[in-house]
């Protein structure tokens, strides 16, 4: 850099993400202050307004996971201001946030998801959607997995083996959202892909939970799941999972950065899952990792998605 | 390249289920103010005489500074020794404060006995629920927790009995018995009168240690508790205070008070692990337990905590649904709330937090995955009109999850084990 800037990192909020957004943006933070940047940290919280619009700020880092903050609400806030920020419009991050929304821009895109039922809580409750269970049990095929429709770090997600398991796992999961996802389970490869603009392609990492699967523990705990970088899949298919990330970052409208979540299943298929648009930023994080293996530092990786902001600046 | 943990293969058996869980993500929501919360047992510090505080500060500086800034014995000052002496006598208790050892909050006493007594594989015996931050203190030890039926009156002695009986069967070895008689945390209750002499018996007899463990004896709203166990069997209690209820639990300082015989021992642990307390904490604890009307605070205090309880236990009354039950603590920080079988006290959680309330799932307060459909409210720390809000809020959060469950058919078997950590307290450090 070879101006003065100065860049609001966001980061908390009362997302269940919280504590991991701090710890994003705690490492944001200190890395561009290292190359020089002025840094304030600011909470999303109800001084965020207050503290944006006092004109000290050029530009925001959003370092903001889950509800209020990856779902675009800061987003929307951002482009009120006319401050220019980090990573996808509100629009984008409100698409990708809603996880069943996005399979069918995603699927209509030509782009392999996982069959799932929407089941909203209001429904259940009062249109005695309970009696089809059952059929959308069949429908989907077990064993399936109950996820919240929006919501990140699979909080609030379940794998359901028996039908008998079912009521359980929708209380945990209307726990975090009122619609929830009855989703057909995909046993294979799982793979983070990162899709960052204006970078040559990141490897696909691959993940191997220790025990079971990649939940919230395995996710935060150092040394619960073991990562290959690059993934040790055929070179040639990890090409394609990559490209299949790139298509469903574009399909969504997402722009700078994006972690697709996806299953590389038993017929090859790169089955994607999710895109997040304010993926994790933490020493357990999947991007910094794809991108440490490439020779770009967290730091180069925290400067270059500022930059792309600064470069937004109206003149 | 591999991104794991380098130190993976090294951490000590002890530590290896402690790992960042789903309830930590959401308690760091629950610390927001937006959030009522009626999870931590937190004292309300606001209500000490901050005036006071000060000058016994000036004081220590002005008449002892060297000394107070200075290492000290490791059993611990012993002019604090015979001050809490002193205050353990109102429930009976005829002990020496050369038989008193200091330490850092009663939570570090937990610590250093279990770790002086306790192989891995012994078993203790608490109450079930018992004090989560006692269970995670054992777990690294790696002992099995065997818990016993509470009722309104506390431990129920023939459940005790019986457990003691069973273990003796197995060819256990029972390394103590863990137990809060007064304002149970988490379960608000009371050892009636009636029973204590038979649970102090009945540790003997199987050659069980007693550790007894009362941070709230002093905080009774309409009578004080009966005279303590320690009061009962001197050579086979060991009794544990704590400074954190009656005065501030920011100075760390709790104690044990053992039988002569363990009183070397323990002190070489205490030794080994931090050669001793706080000097300067210490002295300020001191000159204020012996210079300063310390009751007229303990009296505010106890009026701030009675006024809260009757807030919570009217609000549960005004607000809840049939079929929730829950305890009516005569003292103490807590209220114990069974919500009707089927509901999943963890489950509900992130719906709760979501309203804006905050409680602790019951399954926190047991070693063995019990306590499901329970949870705990702590009345300690938010105002009346807070924990009115907090209570109104949680209510509506249980009538949508009975409308749920109902819908759903009525009930749904266990959520099975949602953070991957075997039901194991390790993950609640941090929760009093």
């Amino acid at each position: 850099m070879t101006f003065d800037c100065s860049v609001a990192v966001i980061a908390g909020g009362l997302s269940f993400e919280r504590e991991v957004s701090l710890r994003s943006g705690r490492r944001v933070a200190d890395a561009l202050r290292e190359r020089g940047y002025r840094v304030g940290q600011l909470d999303a919280d109800d001084q965020l307004v207050k503290s944006l619009g006092d004109g000290q700020f050029d530009v925001a880092f959003l370092a903001l996971h889950g509800r209020f903050g990856e779902d675009g609400t800061v987003a929307a806030i951002l482009e009120l201001l006319g401050l220019p920020y980090t990573g996808s419009s509100y629009d984008a991050s409100r698409l990708a946030f809603d996880k069943h929304a996005a399979k069918s821009v995603l699927r209509r895109a030509g782009l392999p998801v996982p069959a799932a039922i929407p089941l909203a809580e209001g429904a259940l409750r009062e249109l005695g959607v309970g009696a089809l269970l059952d059929r959308a049990m069949d429908e989907i095929g077990l064993p399936l997995v109950v996820k919240p429709n929006r919501g990140g770090s699979a909080l609030g997600i379940r794998l359901v083996e028996r039908a008998d398991q079912l009521p359980a796992a929708l209380m945990a999961a209307f726990g975090y959202d009122d619609t929830v996802l009855l989703e057909r389970r995909v046993a294979g490869t799982e793979l983070a892909l990162a899709v960052v603009d204006g970078l040559a392609t990141l490897p696909a990492v691959e993940i191997r939970p220790k025990e079971g699967w990649y939940d919230f523990a395995a996710r935060y705990t150092h040394g619960a799941a073991d990562f290959r970088v690059p993934a040790e899949i055929d070179p040639a298919v990890a090409e394609h999972c990559l490209q299949a990330a790139h298509a469903a970052h574009l399909a969504l409208g997402c722009r700078d950065l994006s972690r697709v979540d996806a299953i590389l299943d038993e017929d090859g298929v790169c089955q994607i899952l999710e895109v997040n648009t304010g993926p994790g930023l933490t020493t357990t994080s999947l991007v910094p990792m794809a991108a440490d293996a490439a020779g770009l530092s967290f730091a180069d990786l925290a400067v270059h998605l500022t930059d792309r902001a600064v470069a937004r600046r109206p003149r | 390249m591999r991104a794991d943990d380098p130190f993976r293969d090294r951490y000590a058996r002890g530590t290896r289920s402690m790992t960042a869980s789903e309830i930590r993500a959401l308690f760091a929501v629950a610390a927001r103010p937006e959030v009522v919360s009626l999870a931590g047992g937190m004292p309300f510090t606001a209500a000490l005489p901050f005036d006071v505080v000060g000058d016994v500060l000036d004081e220590v500086l002005a008449e002892e500074g060297p000394a107070a800034l200075q290492y000290a014995g490791g059993q611990g000052d012993p002019r604090l020794r015979d001050v809490l002496a002193e205050l353990m006598r109102h429930e009976g208790i005829r002990g020496s404060g050369g038989d008193v050892v200091v330490t850092e909050g009663s939570q570090q006493a937990l610590d250093l006995l279990a770790r002086m007594f306790c192989d891995p594989g012994d078993v203790i015996v608490a109450e079930g629920p018992s004090y989560v931050g006692a269970l995670s203190a054992f777990s690294q030890y790696q002992v099995e927790v065997r818990h016993v039926h509470l009722d309104d009156d506390g431990l129920e002695p023939d459940a005790l009995a019986e457990t003691l009986e069973q273990l003796e069967r197995e060819g256990r070895r029972v390394k103590f018995l863990y137990t809060v008689p007064n304002f149970h945390n988490p379960a608000g209750v009371t050892l009636a009168e009636d029973r204590r002499d038979r649970v102090v018996e009945l540790a003997r007899r199987h050659n069980v240690l007693v550790l007894e463990d009362n941070p709230y004896g002093m905080l009774g709203f309409e009578r004080d508790p009966p005279d303590a166990l320690r009061a009962r069997d001197p050579d086979n209690v060991v009794y544990l205070g704590t400074l954190s209820k009656v005065f501030c639990p920011g100075l760390r300082i709790g104690w044990a008070l053992v039988p002569p015989a363990l009183r070397e021992r323990l002190v070489l642990v205490k030794e080994a692990a931090d050669l001793c307390s706080s000097s300067f904490t210490q002295a300020v604890a001191y000159r204020y337990f012996a210079g300063y009307p310390w009751r007229e605070t303990l009296k505010t205090l106890r009026d701030v905590y009675r006024e809260r309880r009757d807030v919570t236990l009217e609000s549960l009354a005004e607000e809840f649904p049939a079929g929730v039950t829950w305890t009516r603590p005569t003292g103490g920080f807590y209220v114990w709330v069974r919500l009707p079988d089927h509901l999943d006290a963890r489950a509900m959680l992130a719906k709760a937090i979501s309203a804006r309330v905050a409680y602790v799932p019951g399954g926190a307060f047991y070693a063995d995955g019990q306590g499901g459909s329970c949870l705990r409210l702590s009345y300690c720390f938010p105002p009346p009109a807070r924990i009115r809000e907090g209570v109104r809020r949680l209510a509506g959060v249980v009538e949508e999850e009975l409308d749920l469950l109902r819908a759903l058919g009525g009930v749904p078997t266990a959520d099975p084990d949602p953070d991957g950590d075997g039901g194991r307290p390790a993950g609640w450090g941090g929760v009093q």
